[in-house]
């Protein structure tokens, strides 16, 4: 029992030995910005899509290509992809679009299929939007040699 | 005979000992007057929106989906209603539209799409009725706004511009392409099974 009290005492003492140290959690900023908790939150900035552009390079083998263009409004559900209106490869030419890779094609067996394969049919996992908000974080990534211009 | 001769066919036949012309003739333009503006204003009223959201079947499904399309909302605030994309502008197409109604209510009647299950079920018949409507009239009703010889291509995307000036040498019409545009697309396996998920080619 003495013992308990004892390790409680060292507890409290050492809680307040580090207090000093709880400024630089002060200095850690909340998702929120420096705004009082009574204060509304400023608005995020409305990131506008990119609207129309040729098609973007690729920074490394089998990326999955950007989007190049705005996708509002499209539709992608169990009876319909509009991706696909233009990208697959029944259409692309009449589309002048980019056709969509025969690894699309492949099921995870291994198995080649008359289709698109279930797991390929939701374009938007890999394939994303680009808008013009500046990235958060500095990224130094370069591609390789045989991919850059 | 001098008995059928009192008949209402006889007597409708025979000239009025009572009435002038002058005075029939007031009542028929009277009449005809009254007639034609019931019929205007009808016509009037039955060509808005508010009218066609009056049925369930259109509020609910229709129109809720194209709640969340640029006609609905734009950054313009430039909105097509119901009638500006479905009803003729002319009065001849219009007036036949709304004859081709009566099969409307009489399915209104018998409840055919009443749930939104069985709005789905009748989707593609719908949606293909419409397409073929739109196709065989060049797709009037869009280009009453949309006019192409009004459109700059330098100013569309690149994209767009492609695919409009292509469409223009091929003489497609904006239904070819721009189907889904203000409501959800039926079931497409049997337009097209290149772009449905697990259908057969």
């Amino acid at each position: 029992m003495k013992k308990n009290i004892c390790l409680g005492i060292a507890l409290v003492a050492g809680c307040l030995v580090l207090a000093p140290q709880s400024a630089v959690a002060d200095e850690v900023k909340s998702l929120r910005g420096n705004i009082d908790i009574e204060a509304p939150s400023l608005p995020p900035e409305v990131e506008e899509l990119i609207p129309d552009q040729k098609p973007i390079k690729r920074d490394y083998v089998k990326q999955p290509p950007l989007i190049p263009h705005k996708i509002d409004g499209y539709t992608m559900n169990a009876h319909y992809n509009k991706c696909l209106s233009c990208h697959s490869w029944a259409n692309y030419k009449l589309a002048g679009a980019t056709k969509i890779s025969p690894s699309h094609f492949v099921d995870r067996n291994g198995n080649e299929l008359a289709n698109l394969a279930p797991r390929r049919y939701f374009c938007t996992q890999c394939h994303v939007v680009q808008t013009d908000a500046v990235p958060l974080v500095e990224n130094t990534f370069k591609p390789v040699p045989a991919l850059q211009k | 005979m001098s008995d059928n001769s009192k008949g209402w066919w006889d007597r409708l036949r025979r000239p009025s000992t009572r009435f002038s012309v002058l005075g029939l003739l007031g009542i028929g333009f009277v009449g005809g007057l009254v007639a034609l503006s019931g019929f205007l204003g009808e016509l009037h009223a039955t060509a808005t929106e508010s009218f066609c959201i009056s049925c369930h079947e259109m509020r609910d499904n229709v129109y809720m989906e194209y709640k969340n399309t640029p006609h609905f909302s734009s950054k313009s605030g430039v909105r097509a209603t119901c009638p500006d994309c479905h009803l003729a502008r002319a009065f001849v197409p219009k007036v036949a539209r709304k004859a081709a109604a009566v099969r409307e209510v009489i399915h209104k009647v018998k409840g055919t799409i009443a749930t939104r299950e069985k709005f789905g079920n009748h989707r593609l018949e719908m949606a293909q009725r419409v397409w073929a409507e739109m196709k065989a009239n060049d797709s009037r009703e869009c280009r009453s706004c949309h006019d192409a010889k009004a459109m700059d291509y330098a100013k569309q995307s690149r994209r767009a511009r492609l695919q409009h000036i292509r469409g223009d040498d091929q003489g497609l019409t904006c239904i070819d392409c721009h189907k889904g545009i203000a409501h959800q697309l039926p079931d497409m396996q049997q337009i097209d099974p290149s772009a449905v998920i697990g259908a057969q080619q």
